[in-house]
């Protein structure tokens, strides 16, 4: 089984909840990405999602394509992707899944991509701009490397793209929270709520829910319903206006959301 | 199965094409993709585009034989096909009419677009104002200012402009825009997607209406020489026109087909938008093409005089005609495109778009390849009025204030 679905069903299980916690490879710098993800390990967070910059991020808002934007310009290339992953695996065993837009894996060559991803000690990836009719090619060689891959679902999705997504999934399916892009909402929308319990209707695949939770009592509100809450900009935001201190204040405050 | 070039459609082009975006988009594209079916077969659809082509858009549109120009360059005859005189200056309005059409069909009461010369911008504000649609136009801030004439033009006709500031301040970063603000109203609205780039439907669906441009042309032609063209050329940006004048002569084996890409400072310089010429096969904005990217995949910054062509990538059915060898594809710098305003402007009085341009300048290639005596049909895009600001300042027109 997928130790990202294990750890997410042991969670569920004794009534804590979980904190997927995303933040950029390169963010500020190679060396920072290693101390803040090893810290949101250590203080919360339950499953981790490596981002990978990139130039045309179209499903992130302002603080995230900024925090990219900055990795890019100090130099980031898909190699130091690996290297930061391995730093951190040396010191945290919590699982670690890639977050990436398409065409840096394809133009890497998806055959080294994934085997960086083993090799590196990643349980799998996260496919923002990839939907499983287009990732015939990722699907077998996941399968065969025994890696986690997290397709996509929305509120707009078709029960039939629900049930689809989800099965194909695996690790978890992403439940997007609103129809939008990622960054900090003030009301969860109440179209989460529906999406997961239609993903728990069609397939067995659990579900995190992502985009727009940046505080406690949305961590706990998405817990009470689906398997996990995912969360990005908040992160970020906090590490911009008080570095490591305030990610790790950040972690904790969230996770005290979680039962 | 019909073994046509011309009868190919969507989602893929040989190995181009598909369907890259996020999933919360797939449903409109479905809603788009079935709503664009229906009105491809529905006669009362082609006949009300039909009906506002004739009494507003101004076609057909009328192709004049630019003598001096041709004599220019030798023993040839340069025919211009005049999407310059259709209302709004551009080709960009045949798309733009379809595409409002099949927004009001869906019901949705808002239109988003994206611009870089401001032509399909301008033209989908037009539409906006005809059709009583709301309407917001994204546009790199480097071509507000390059193009500035044609954000006062959207304003006029009601429309909002949203300066993008991320990334290279260009078309590609005004696309990325458009699509997160469609992928959070994608209920009340509809993408109108300026040419023949992004996901399955458009490609097909935005080749299909610039597809009247070679229909036209191609009876025209029989009719002012008696034969088909030897060759035809457009400039390609994203490629709708360039499409849209090819669509009726793909399966014309004896006709030449030439897109004319921005080449900025020279293709063999970093400085280039040279897509087909320069680029590698990837993906951008939703669909597999030929794009300019770095060996991360990270999309490169593309570089042209010209705002509506400076995009790292092209549409599909471009790549996969590049790569069956069907059509042919060259650089033009951003020196030559200037000359050959010049030129037509000064031996023809036509002022074309610098965008055009790039097909003119092409004409010299063309000269050196194709028989003495040889007929070329260009698609004269768009009109150069747009670009009085940078050709004066090029040219150095304008006394110093
Ligand atoms: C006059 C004109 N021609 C050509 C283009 C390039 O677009 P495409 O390659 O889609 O025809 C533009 C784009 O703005 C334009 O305004």
């Amino acid at each position: 089984m997928s130790s990202v679905t294990k750890v997410l069903a042991g969670n569920k299980e004794s009534g804590r909840g979980s904190l997927v916690g995303y933040y950029p490879a390169g963010y500020p710098t190679l060396k920072d990405s290693v101390e803040s993800l090893v810290s949101m390990a250590e203080n919360g967070c339950d499953v981790l999602e490596v981002g990978v910059p990139y130039s045309d991020p179209v499903m992130d808002g302002l603080i995230i394509q900024e925090a990219t934007e900055q990795a890019r310009a100090a130099g980031f290339v898909l190699d130091d992707l690996f290297e930061v992953i391995r730093q951190v695996r040396a010191r945290v065993e919590t699982p670690i899944l890639v977050m990436s837009y398409w065409n840096p894996v394809q133009k890497y060559g998806l055959e080294k991509f994934a085997t960086g991803l083993v090799d590196s000690g990643a349980q799998g990836m996260i496919t923002p701009d990839l939907v499983p009719d287009e990732a015939a090619d990722w699907i077998e060689t996941s399968e065969r490397l025994d890696l986690d891959r997290v397709f996509l679902v929305a509120p707009s999705s078709s029960d039939a793209r629900v049930s689809k997504n989800s099965d194909v999934s695996r690790g978890f399916v992403y439940s997007v929270s609103t129809m939008g892009i990622t960054g900090e909402r003030a009301t969860l929308d109440a179209l989460a709520k529906d999406l997961t319990g239609r993903v728990k209707a069609f397939s067995k695949t659990p579900t995190c829910v992502g985009v727009g939770i940046s505080t406690a009592e949305q961590v706990r509100e998405v817990n009470s319903y689906s398997d996990g809450a995912i969360v990005g900009t908040a992160f970020i935001a906090a590490y911009r206006n008080e570095g490591l201190t305030g990610l790790t204040k950040k972690c904790r405050e969230l996770a005290s959301g979680l039962g | 199965m019909n073994s046509k070039l011309s009868a190919q459609q969507g989602p893929y082009f040989g190995d181009f094409g598909g369907r890259f975006v996020p999933e919360p988009l797939i449903a409109a594209l479905d809603q788009l993709e079935q709503t664009y079916m229906e009105a491809r077969g529905d006669s009362e659809f082609q006949s009300q585009l039909a009906l506002l082509h004739k009494n507003y858009t101004g076609r057909p549109s009328i192709i004049t034989e630019a003598k001096k120009f041709a004599a220019h360059f030798g023993d040839l005859r340069v025919f211009l096909k005049r999407e310059d005189l259709n209302h709004t200056g551009s080709h960009k309005i045949n798309n733009v009419m379809g595409q409002a059409l099949l927004a009001k069909k869906m019901g949705k009461k808002r239109i988003i677009a994206e611009t870089g010369a401001g032509q399909h911008g301008v033209a989908s504000a037009t539409a906006a104002a005809y059709f009583g649609l709301e309407c917001v136009v994204y546009m790199g801030q480097v071509d507000t200012e390059r193009q500035a004439l044609n954000v006062a033009r959207m304003k006029l006709l009601g429309a909002e402009v949203v300066p993008v500031t991320t990334g290279s301040k260009t078309l590609k970063d005004a696309i990325n825009e458009a699509l997160r603000d469609w992928v959070a109203n994608v209920e009340s609205t509809h993408y109108l997607l300026g040419t023949v780039a992004g996901p399955h439907p458009f490609p097909t669906m935005v080749r299909d209406f610039h597809s009247i441009i070679g229909n036209e042309a191609k009876q025209q032609m029989l009719e002012i020489t008696g034969s088909l063209p030897d060759a035809v050329a457009a400039c390609v940006g994203g490629g709708s026109n360039a499409i849209g004048i090819f669509h009726a002569f793909l399966d014309e084996a004896d006709v030449a087909l030439w897109g004319f890409e921005a080449a900025g400072d020279g293709v063999n310089t970093p400085r280039h938008a040279a897509t087909l010429s320069k680029g590698t096969p990837g993906v951008l904005h939703g669909a597999r093409s030929y794009m300019l990217q770095d060996d991360n995949g990270q999309t490169m910054e593309s570089h042209s005089i010209s705002a509506g062509l400076d995009y790292p990538g092209v549409g599909p059915e471009h790549s996969w005609l590049k790569d069956l060898g069907r059509a042919n594809y060259m650089g033009i710098t951003d020196a030559e495109a200037m000359d050959s305003m010049k030129l037509l402007s000064q031996l023809e009085g036509i002022i074309p778009a610098i965008e055009t341009a790039h097909a003119l300048a092409g004409v010299k290639y063309l000269s050196e390849t194709l028989r003495p005596g040889s007929t070329v049909l260009i698609n004269l895009s768009g009109r150069g009025d747009k670009d009085m600001e940078t050709a004066a300042h090029y040219f150095g027109l304008l006394d110093k204030k």
